[in-house]
């Protein structure tokens, strides 16, 4: 076979993808397992963390002979509108017509979960796409220039033509010299298979000035569903001959049922089975509405003497500081440069501060459930359900069946929420554990209290800053020391790698408190950026130099940040006399390799120590964006999401029990404290892709902190900035 | 106990425990899943649906309490995404994960129901009941204005 035209400079290699030709279309298949680094399944996981190198994911296109080109998508969308991403990505390089562009589900028996066509829908199915765009950028533009080049190479053994020759517009295969084109569609009805497709280099790929798509405006594909009902979470799958279940869990982690009223329970009406689990009392039965009833009245004998007995947030804060002050060695270093500690000695003045941070929920939309179904044999089974992390949940019920992980298989569903809650299996399992016993699918639905009461939480901590300055008042040394639970899910923001300070010591102190704790949106950045951005701004204050010019001092060996932070600075008018009663706050973030900064114009309540954000103007460097609607959505979400823990949210212990149960005690923001205007401004750049659905989040803690200290002197150094905290640290 | 209803335009007729919350007959004994379980504590308005055309929770009204009334849900707002909502939904993109959005739709359309032309205070006031976790707040409130401005241009 003569060497393909289009990759004369190329030694081509044999793709690891397949295109079939059939009647009337093709189909190209596209395995991106093991291409790409890093966890795909949750744009809300910490790298750092995780240990999720990717699944064997498997899209397919079909063009058929009517031009319409399907991309399957097998994987889950959570709302950040990745399955749109993926879409576009493709679509770039294979030209194709993007208003011919369908993403569809992945082939699912629709008979075994569908529902009946109410409203003339037909059967529904779903299965959908939840992609890190960075992760993906690069294989799936190949692919798509590998579905362009099985158009081309077919045009060109048609017409006998060099495929040199040939050119796309979106849907079409141009030859100019002929003058003559071609649809896809037409292709598709005549286009043969081809052995060897070859693997096309980045540098073949089209340049950002070239992009039809990609950085343009495309309507997300998942919206249309989501406005009228019919987009399927787990929660509204519905298996034949399923039972539903609940389960009460220990309200202390750790603890186990040793006793409960079985007898009682198994009369009420609708009851069918009790299930002993480790951590919990499982009730099944036919309709949901019973098992609410039965749990009122199941009443267990817990086991004592987990370590999680003993924890009592409030009471934990006063230990935190003895240890940060105990001068403690043996921490886990994060970063070490220079000698922070000499620095410090030395240095002309030494500034010093405390930030707190309690705990916080994930509270997303959807309740944790789904369903399971184990075969009669309990060697296999069946999950639907809304993960994070749809190869860990299939790894998870293979070890909980003793089975090879083949036999389990996942029908992935729209996502209701997930913030780093999904990428947890646990629900999963405790489904499958159920299953397993009556060999039955089971539903598991969660209620919004257990939600809370089995939450796994972004760790509560104490952060201590100190910082020394030389006589010029450049900053020379900076110490962070973090004491809490959750190691890893604590040291996430906590370097500063657009700071330019020559003496550094970052430390997590690690204690133990054998309560549930998980990554949250943003991990830990969100109080690690609270604290940097706070203590940056208090050094500024007591300096007497503009926050904002100060940031810029330190951050001026790094031009990306620079950028960020004088757009956002511009952007807001930095400078300009803010409304009477209003102040400004600065902050910047980076994080998942994207940078942000923020400045927020808040008011204050003094009688309620009620905080009010009125205006935030927001800047985003996040490379290459492929869908720029999409992204300011997500940083709007990231923005208000961050705003929310900031003011108002908080999970405390008391002897290691979770106080609060719903919407009533924990506050997440409300369409009423939303701020009035978000404004966000991406910045240009022709970097590969990084991260935005976190990036906004970060921010929100120092900009809101150093607004309120400008505005009425008063510094919040404990997350959340409550009413209640505000008005007892003006008093004070 | 036999209870009919009207629901989305058709006679229904059900035997449910009478107790039980209208969300999980509607959810779990009908299979319209368009409406949401969030709460189960009338904290949330994910569970909204239309009572005789007022916005009400599903999940803390008993079905017993809609005997003899009109339930419309999320399914029977509009044939085909057609209602003005709807459509400035999309316009303005606002969905993100998508599971507040039934209860969100309705109840905004009660609300232009009530008020053609609600200013955005109103609207606020309006929608407080209804959490968005995806923070899509503003988005909501700007498509309300799109959606209001088609329905009074007619
Ligand atoms: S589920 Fe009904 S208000 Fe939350
Ligand atoms: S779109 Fe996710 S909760 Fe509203």
């Amino acid at each position: 076979m003569k060497k393909p035209d289009i990759l004369d400079n190329h030694t081509p290699r044999l793709s690891r993808r397949r295109f079939i030709a059939g009647t009337g279309g093709f189909t190209f298949m596209i395995s991106i397992g093991g291409l790409i680094n890093g966890n795909w399944a949750s744009a809300n996981e910490d790298s750092e963390g995780s240990k999720n190198k990717g699944s064997n994911i498997t899209v397919w296109v079909k063009i058929d002979s009517e031009g319409t080109i399907t991309i399957l998508n097998p994987s889950a969308e959570m709302g950040q509108g990745s399955m749109t991403a993926l879409a576009v990505l493709i679509a770039e390089e294979m030209d194709a017509d993007w208003s011919k562009v369908k993403v569809e589900h992945s082939p699912i028996d629709p008979k075994i979960y569908g529902r009946p066509g109410w409203g003339g829908r037909g059967y529904h199915m779903i299965t959908v796409g939840s992609f890190t765009v960075s992760g993906y950028f690069k294989p799936l533009r190949q692919a798509g220039a590998q579905a362009r080049y099985v158009l081309l190479k077919n045009v060109s053994m048609k017409w006998k033509i060099p495929l040199t020759e040939l050119k796309t517009e979106p849907g079409m295969v141009i030859h100019s010299a002929s003058n003559r084109k071609i649809s896809y569609g037409e292709i598709a009805s005549f286009a043969e298979t081809i052995k060897e497709i070859p693997e096309i280099p980045e540098k073949s790929l089209k340049k950002p000035g070239e992009f039809r798509l990609i950085g343009k405006y495309v309507p997300r594909v998942d919206i249309p569903e989501k406005v009228d009902g019919s987009a399927i979470y787990s929660m509204d799958v519905n298996v034949p001959d399923m039972l539903y279940a609940t389960i009460l869990r220990t309200p202390v982690n750790g603890n186990q049922p040793e006793s409960f009223n079985e007898k009682e329970i198994k009369s009420m009406q609708g009851i069918q089975k009790i299930v002993r689990l480790k951590h919990g009392v499982g009730i099944l039965g036919k309709r949901y509405e019973n098992l609410i009833s039965a749990k009122r009245r199941l009443k267990v004998k817990w086991s004592k003497g987990s370590p999680a007995e003993m924890f009592d947030s409030e009471k934990i804060l006063e230990g935190y500081k003895n240890i940060v002050g105990s001068g403690k060695k043996g921490g886990h270093v994060l970063n070490q440069q220079g000698d922070a500690d000499a620095a410090i000695q030395n240095a002309h003045r030494i500034y010093s501060s405390d930030y707190f941070s309690d705990h916080v929920y994930h509270a997303q939309m959807e309740p944790l459930n789904a369903i399971v179904s184990v075969n009669p044999a309990g060697d296999g089974a069946e999950i639907w359900a809304g993960t994070q992390s749809p190869s860990g949940a299939i790894k998870a019920v293979a070890k909980l069946l003793g089975t090879n992980p083949r036999k389990i298989k996942l029908h992935p569903c729209f996502l209701g929420g997930g913030f780093g809650r999904r990428s947890m299996s646990d629900y999963i399992v405790e489904a499958a554990e159920l299953s397993k016993t009556v060999r039955k699918p089971v539903k598991l639905i969660w209620s919004r209290e257990d939600d809370f009461q089995y939450g796994a939480f972004r760790p509560m901590c104490l952060q201590r800053l100190v910082a020394g300055l030389d006589a010029d008042g450049k900053l020379i040394a900076w110490k962070h020391s973090i004491v809490g639970d959750g190691r890893r899910l604590l040291s996430s923001g906590a370097k500063i790698p657009f700071y330019d300070i020559p003496n550094q010591h970052i430390e997590i102190l690690g204690l133990s408190h054998g309560v549930r704790l998980k990554h949250w949106r943003a991990v830990g950045h969100g109080f690690t950026k609270f604290a940097i951005e706070s203590f940056i701004d208090e050094i500024a204050e007591a300096e007497g130099v503009d926050s904002y010019q100060f940031h810029r001092q330190v951050m001026h060996n790094s031009p990306r940040a620079l950028k960020v932070l004088e757009t956002a600075a511009d952007m807001a008018g930095w400078g300009r006399k803010p409304p009477d009663g209003h102040a400004f706050g600065i902050s910047f973030a980076e994080r998942s390799g994207s940078l942000a900064a923020g400045v927020v114009e808040v008011s204050l309540e003094k009688s309620s120590g009620k905080i009010k954000v009125h205006r935030i103007w927001s800047s985003l460097d996040a490379g290459i964006v492929v869908q720029p609607d999409n992204a300011v959505a997500q940083m709007e979400s990231a923005i208000i999401y961050g705003l929310s823990s900031v003011l108002s949210e908080r999970i405390t212990f008391k002897d290691g029990k979770v106080q609060q149960s719903n919407f009533h005690d924990y506050h997440v923001m409300r369409i009423s404290d939303a701020p009035e205007e978000i404004h966000v401004k991406i910045i240009d750049s022709n970097e590969s892709p990084s991260g935005i659905g976190e990036t906004g989040l970060p921010i929100t803690g120092g900009a809101v902190a150093n607004a309120v200290a400008a505005l009425s002197g008063t510094r919040l150094r404990h997350l959340p900035f409550t009413p209640d905290q505000v008005k007892k640290v003006m008093k004070s | 106990m036999s209870i009919e209803f009207e629901l989305n335009g058709s006679k229904t007729k059900l035997n449910p425990q009478p107790e039980t919350a209208l969300l999980w007959v509607l959810r779990e004994h009908l299979n319209l899943t368009g409406t949401k379980f969030g709460c189960g504590s009338g904290l949330c308005g994910a569970c909204t649906v239309h009572l005789d055309g007022q916005p009400i929770r599903a999940c803390i009204t008993p079905v017993s309490a809609v005997a003899g009334k009109s339930v419309t849900t999320i399914e029977g707002l509009s044939k085909n995404r057609s209602h003005p909502l709807q459509k400035a939904w999309v316009e303005a993109q606002v969905p993100q994960c998508g599971y507040c959005q039934s209860g969100q739709i309705m109840q905004a359309a009660a609300l232009l129901e009530s008020n053609k032309n609600p200013s955005r205070d109103e609207i606020v006031a309006y929608m407080n009941g209804n959490i968005c976790r995806c923070g899509t707040y503003l988005r909501i409130i700007r498509a309300i204005k799109i959606a209001s401005a088609k329905v009074n241009e007619g």
